[in-house]
């Protein structure tokens, strides 16, 4: 199911600027997707099918998540949040070297 | 880091500063402190508080993680649940003395890490877009 709906370049596309860019909604992706608005929302469909977004009515609005969780069999995050661990360490240590004491 | 058991697994990060551990307390539990290194937040050192961490690399764009204040013993222990975009963990820094400063250790524990193998062995370019993936959404935890 992952793998079937990610094989879609064009979803693929859709999912990774929800991961990138936080939440969105139909509106906004269809303005840079290159694609009609039914189109988008029938690889909304798809995505939310496989458990990879989340959608949140808001007003006549519904608003569109990535769910990351659903990627957990596929992904080592283990590496992953190492290396933004390590980043923020070193935001930290700029941090402490700035501080009164 | 791997745990054998197969149920979850978890990272940790590790490192000396040339500071005193009440120092790098306050780092870890100041919002403003927390903002400078971490993201914004409006934490308190509350043992059952929630709060949010957020990061807006855009201004039309909000990430928001969900946290909940597990244990403050201070100067040496802090530990909050972590949960956004559908992943949930939990973050645990232990500050240690040393002659020279603090040893800080950082663990987040909770990944879930089952059939991981799963595409491993494909000869398709999944590896390849799955890592080109996971590097979009580390950026954006």
């Amino acid at each position: 199911m992952l793998f079937r709906t990610l094989a879609d370049p064009t979803r693929r596309a859709i999912f990774e600027r929800l991961c990138r860019e936080g939440e969105q909604t139909v509106g906004a992706l269809t303005a840079r997707a290159g694609i009609s608005q039914p189109a988008v929302s029938k690889h909304l469909a798809l995505l939310k099918r496989a458990g990879l977004v989340r959608d949140r009515h808001e007003g006549r609005q519904i608003h569109y998540s990535a769910q990351l969780g659903a990627l957990a069999p596929l992904i080592d995050w283990t590496s992953q949040m190492a290396g933004f661990w390590q980043s923020r360490f070193d935001d930290l240590e700029h941090l402490l070297k700035r501080m009164d004491q | 880091m791997n745990n054998p058991s197969g149920e979850t697994r978890s990272v940790v990060v590790e490192r000396e500063f040339a500071f005193p551990p009440d120092k790098i307390w306050r780092a870890l539990t100041q919002p403003h402190l927390i903002e400078e290194w971490l993201m914004k937040n409006d934490f308190m050192p509350i043992v059952g508080h929630r709060f949010n961490l957020r990061s807006t690399p855009r201004p039309d764009v909000n990430i928001v993680l969900d946290c909940q204040v597990l244990v403050v013993e201070p100067n040496r222990t802090l530990s909050y649940t972590w949960a956004g975009l559908g992943l949930e963990s939990v973050v645990t820094w232990t500050l240690t003395p040393t002659r020279a400063g603090t040893h800080l250790r950082m663990e987040q524990s909770g990944f879930r890490s089952d059939q991981r193998q799963a595409y491993g062995g494909a000869r398709s370019g999944w590896p390849r877009i799955l890592e080109k993936l996971a590097q979009v959404l580390a950026r954006a935890s």
